[in-house]
């Protein structure tokens, strides 16, 4: 009965939440709605015993959401409501609802045709942790790996993009003007 | 039956050690006060009850009743929201932290541990860091110059700090081979020798820094330095609001100082002839010294060199130890 309930209350918190995210003009509102909605989601992590993964969850989501604050600090002046330029609302709003129900049918179609079977069923007396390990590092080790090389060409990209302007520090932009 | 019993067990935990933390962080105010005030010769606190004890009433019944006042141009659910997010991750962070070795009450056995999560240091990491939206949402909503530069530097302060307290400690999960603090206290049962502050200084040292700056104290307190930005995120705050935001800093420190004393400094087992939970309770008041004493000799440093801190030098060497572990270990 507590999982019933706790499942629904993070079900409608999330909705809630992704929902403002969406439907918000405010960045402040917006962003803060998608950090509590992707803390929530952690709790469905939880509920499902894979404690490991929702405090990764949270960890990850939390400095990522809040790069994305730094960004917005940035951009947008929180306390106004952004303007939106929408030129062409019907068929933004037909394809992301087809789009919706599409994502919804490609998920659930194999629940209702087979039931699922875990192909690495959980092993009795390993830990949640142990278990993850074991599955990154054998069968999934190739993507895993894969993963790691394109995110350091990524972090590698990130820099040398930043780089360009690096040498245009407040000093050395009044040493070219000949102000000092 | 059984999980009737379960529940109101751990109502009751969470209830005695939400009051208990909440009291020691409203009681470690006073301490500062009073600690910083011998530090700089002067008697501190003094009128209020015998030593100005009773100070602390007083604070708590000015800071109830003082006037809440919600600016006109901030964002008034963000604004109100923001204190309860600081004080609530920093209790949420507290159910995963085991205080004390296990006792019998009337035939009872009773684990001093609201919840024994197998990723329990992972958890309180996560919650801690999940604290930071307090001051960068009560940053961003106030409609203030001051409290808009507090919140940017709540950003690189999280942004800096989490890779560093992560990293460092990898290398003591590595000899240990487990996220539970239980499993990480026993690790070291056996005295003094066994403390993994021999086995791991340099984790120590930089999961030491990586706490003093996920606390906001003193050599890191940018967020909220009071001759740079008037009182940083916490400018437009007043009354209870504003005690909530320290109510979570200092339970804050409180974690943070077991964390240290369970990782490092042996846990709650038995030290010579000290009980452990005599032991945790020296420990831990020890730390809070430390930070004290930290806020009153150093001087507070720019988040430009906060960064370069935590980027430049902490960072390569949390990794070198964590190369190093690794070999040793192998």
């Amino acid at each position: 009965m507590f999982e019933a309930i706790a499942f629904y209350t993070f079900s409608i918190l999330v909705i809630g939440m992704f929902g403002i995210v969406v439907f918000s003009k405010n960045a402040l509102y917006a962003m803060s709605a998608l950090a509590g909605g992707m803390i929530f989601i952690s709790g469905f992590f939880f509920l499902l015993d894979a404690d490991f993964l929702g405090v990764v969850q949270i960890v990850v989501y939390t400095g990522a959401v809040m790069a994305l604050y730094a960004f917005g600090m940035m951009f947008f002046d929180s306390t106004r409501d952004v303007k939106e330029n929408i030129k062409f609302k019907k068929i933004i709003y037909t394809l992301s609802v087809l789009s919706a129900i599409f994502t919804i049918f490609i998920l659930m179609a194999p629940i209702f045709s087979t039931k699922i079977e875990a192909i690495y069923p959980t092993l009795q007396g390993v830990g949640n942790v142990q278990m993850i390990g074991l599955i990154l590092f054998t069968k999934y080790l190739v993507p895993f790996e894969v993963a790691a090389i394109m995110l350091l060409a990524a972090m590698i990209a990130g820099i040398v993009l930043v780089k360009v302007k690096m040498e245009e520090t407040p000093t050395n932009i009044e040493v070219a003007r000949g102000e000092k | 039956m059984i999980e009737t019993a379960l529940i109101i067990e751990t109502v009751v935990k969470a209830v005695v050690v939400l009051s208990v933390v909440a009291a020691m962080a409203g009681f470690a105010t006073f301490i500062e006060r009073k600690v910083l005030a011998f530090m700089q010769r002067r008697l501190g606190p003094m009128h209020v009850g015998p030593y100005g004890l009773l100070q602390l009433a007083a604070d708590g019944i000015k800071l109830f009743t003082k006037e809440d006042i919600i600016p006109q141009n901030a964002i008034k659910p963000i604004f109100i929201i923001a204190p309860v997010i600081g004080a609530a991750s920093a209790f949420v962070a507290v159910a995963a932290v085991p205080y004390f070795p296990e006792f019998t009450v009337f035939g009872y056995t009773i684990h001093p541990i609201i919840s024994d999560i197998n990723v329990g240091l992972l958890f309180i990491m996560g919650a801690a860091s999940v604290g930071m939206y307090g001051p960068l949402l009560a940053g961003l909503s106030s409609a203030n110059k001051w409290s808009l530069l507090g919140g940017a530097r709540a950003v690189i302060q999280l942004l800096s700090f989490e890779v560093v307290s992560g990293l460092s400690i990898l290398a003591p999960i590595m000899m240990i081979g487990s996220l539970s603090l239980i499993d990480m206290n026993d690790y070291q049962i056996g005295g003094v020798a066994n403390w993994l502050i021999w086995k791991q200084p340099l984790a120590f040292v930089l999961f030491a820094i990586a706490g003093f700056a996920e606390t906001n104290r003193t050599p890191f307190d940018l967020v909220e330095f009071e001759a740079e930005i008037v009182s940083g995120y916490a400018t437009e705050y007043s009354g209870m609001r504003w005690g909530l935001f320290f109510i979570g800093e200092y339970a804050n420190m409180i974690t943070i100082s077991v964390m240290v004393s369970i990782i490092f400094l042996g846990g709650y087992n038995d030290m010579w002839f000290i009980p452990g939970a005599i032991a945790m309770l020296l420990k831990v008041s020890l730390w809070i010294f430390l930070f004290l004493w930290v806020r009153a000799a150093w001087p507070h440093i720019r988040p430009d060199q906060l960064m370069w801190l935590c980027w430049k030098v902490l960072m390569p060497l949390s990794l070198i130890n964590v190369l190093i572990t690794g070999i040793v270990l192998v």
